[in-house]
């Protein structure tokens, strides 16, 4: 087992060590520091943190999940990210690319949680589930809950990354039958970053662990718990299809002639104008392209309650408690249609009931009308 | 004057809308007819085909630069509306629209009965809104708070300015923007349905009381019958303290 008076190495060593170049290494920091939202001057601070500060320990947890957060992870657009960040670090403790297994995996984490007690940063993919006393879960005999509550004890900070640690993604769904549960539910007294996303861009993970190297602080957050330099804008603001959006141009069916002219995807569901994430900007497997780009819209993965919130292929929602074709607007129309009825019913009533007032009044009327007449 | 017209009633004419309410009124009309349509379009916009270049095109823009504007007009107008409920005259009060008397809830259940269930009995003449009708605005008052929160929530994330910025904790309040989206598209069909009932009534009591109902909107002026004159004439502003 590793020995708790060994120095660890820092980034650039391991880069170093890795084969990559100066060069390399910078273009990787320059990368960051743009990602993170950092001014140019701040490149020589994000370097030096790498240059000088050891490697933070990271234990990386699985719980109910389908590990799409790990593969996006190791497909960020530059090759430190994964082979350092992720590799380096995260060997410490992390099921799906760890070599040890079993008992030694065990103490793997136990030897890191106590070496580096209070250091550490805890990353949890995956929605802890809470009902069943915690069976739905289970790791080494331990449930999930269990788990979570001996690793985040001494964590520095806390990474919710992805959906399912976020807001509970897709498990979570009604009627969610095991009580799946996002992180900042459970765990209380630490920072708890909020990386939602079906799966998050993995160079979120890797800015928000830059972040921390080089300032010694999680990011800023929004209200939800993200950070800010990713999920500030919506997809829309940065999607190079809104100015179709503007211009009043949809696509209406995916088979049409404005789905091939690359019109926008507004009309057809897409989420993007309620979404907030960076896809338009950072774009997925090395910046190749999103969903957007690929022709299909976005279905709002990064967003609370997506699952539940309607359907993926359509603005309108349906109605909660009134069956899935009853859009807000169905509705809508058949109270227009009742209250016409209702409307309708009361004039008729108002005549019939009410006929000796309205009498009354009429002849009153008339009674001054021939009086001025005389 | 002469006994040979007593058998007719005698009209008085009471200034009951004053001008502030009458433009708040309208005003909220104009911007709540183009807020309703723009809203229906900006929810599910037209198909169109253009030979044109996307940038020579500006059509949901506009829609949405209508909306907005609207939006702003509309907050404003109700900001204006709820001080005008506490210096404007009794008919324009606040405690028109809030239930807190016994007799409050004693008028409105009077006012179900005459109109609604259309029962025998003694006609209910009121001169500014009968209790229903009060809490009825209160109700809608209600409804542009949601419109208004989740309308500017939205639209924070756009804005620059501070002040659409003040409402950026609503959508995390609902659990983002999804939701707060449909929320301001249900609470849009109030609207609707309410401006149904509204105009119906407006009718209504036109037709049964014969009082200028209708065009009180227009100049202010209704007209009460000498009896409901008397009736009425020591009412304090708060019915709270009315006599009957």
């Amino acid at each position: 087992m590793n020995d708790a008076s060994v120095k660890q190495p820092t980034y650039y060593e391991e880069v170093e060590r890795k084969g990559y170049s100066r060069r390399d290494f910078m273009k990787f920091v320059s990368m960051m520091t743009a990602f993170i939202g950092l001014e140019n001057s701040a490149i020589g601070d994000v370097a030096k943190a790498l240059e000088t500060k050891p490697r933070l320990p990271v234990i990386w947890l699985h719980f109910q999940e389908c590990t799409c957060c790990s593969e996006s992870f190791i497909r960020s657009s530059h090759p430190i990210v994964a082979d350092i960040l992720l590799d380096k670090i995260s060997l410490d403790y992390t099921e799906t690319l760890m070599a040890a297994s079993g008992v030694q995996a065990e103490q793997a984490m136990k030897n890191t949680m106590t070496k580096y007690k209070g250091q550490y940063i805890l990353c949890v993919e995956g929605s802890v589930p809470m009902a069943a006393d915690g069976v739905y879960c289970m790791i080494g005999g331990k449930t999930s809950l269990q788990i979570l509550e001996e690793a985040a004890e001494g964590a520095a900070a806390i990474i919710a990354w992805g959906s399912c640690a976020s807001n509970g993604c897709v498990q979570a769904a009604k009627p969610n039958p095991t009580a799946a549960t996002p992180i900042h539910k459970l765990v209380k007294g630490k920072p708890v970053i909020k990386v939602p996303g079906c799966p998050p861009i993995g160079e979120v993970m890797a800015g928000v662990i830059v972040h921390y190297l080089t300032f010694g602080r999680i990011p800023e957050l929004d209200k939800l718990g993200r950070p800010k330099a990713f999920y500030s804008k919506r997809v829309h603001d940065s999607c190079y299809r809104r100015p179709f959006y503007d211009a009043g141009l949809f696509v209406e069916s995916f088979d049409d002639e404005n789905a091939k002219k690359g019109y926008c995807l507004y009309k057809v569901g897409c989420k993007g104008p309620s979404t907030y994430n960076a896809c338009g900007v950072m774009k997925w497997n090395n910046g190749t392209s999103y969903p957007i780009q690929s022709g299909h819209p976005c279905i709002g993965c990064s967003e609370e309650n997506y699952w539940d919130n309607g359907r993926l292929y359509e603005r309108a929602s349906s109605f909660a408690g009134f069956g899935i074709e009853a859009t807000a607007d169905n509705i809508g129309k058949a109270a227009l249609a009742a209250t016409g009825v209702a409307v309708a019913a009361h004039a008729i009533a108002t005549n019939v009931r009410k006929k000796k007032l309205i009498f009354e009044l009429e002849k009153e009327g008339q009674k001054s009308e021939k009086e001025l007449e005389s | 004057m002469s006994t040979k017209y007593l058998h007719v009633h005698k009209l008085r004419r009471v200034y009951v809308w004053e001008k502030p309410v009458r433009i708040y009124h309208w005003l909220n009309v104009v911007v709540l007819l183009a807020l309703i349509i723009t809203g229906f379009y900006i929810g599910n916009p037209l198909a169109q085909l253009s030979t044109k270049e996307a940038s020579d095109r500006y059509t949901m823009g506009w829609f949405r630069y209508v909306h907005f504007v609207a939006a702003y007009i509309f907050f404003f107008n109700f900001l204006f509306r709820i001080y005008w409920g506490f210096v404007g005259n009794k008919y324009a009060n606040w405690r028109q629209f809030v239930p807190f008397s016994k007799k409050f809830y004693k008028e409105m259940w009077y006012v179900i009965r005459m109109d609604i269930l259309m029962l025998k009995g003694r006609e209910h003449m009121s001169i500014g809104h009968n209790a229903m009708a009060g809490f009825t605005y209160f109700l809608t008052f209600l409804a542009f708070l949601v419109q208004c929160l989740t309308g500017f929530g939205l639209y924070a994330a756009m804005s620059t300015w501070w002040f659409p910025k003040l409402f950026a904790w609503v959508p995390s309040l609902f659990g983002g923007d999804i939701i707060t989206r449909q929320i301001h598209h249900w609470a849009m069909w109030f609207f609707i349905l309410f401006a149904i009932v509204h105009v119906y009534l407006v009718f209504y009591h036109d037709y049964v009381e014969g009082r200028g109902e209708m065009s009180s909107m227009g100049g202010g002026w209704k007209f009460i019958e000498e009896e409901v004159f008397e009736r009425n004439h020591h009412q304090t502003p708060n019915p709270t303290k009315d006599t009957k």
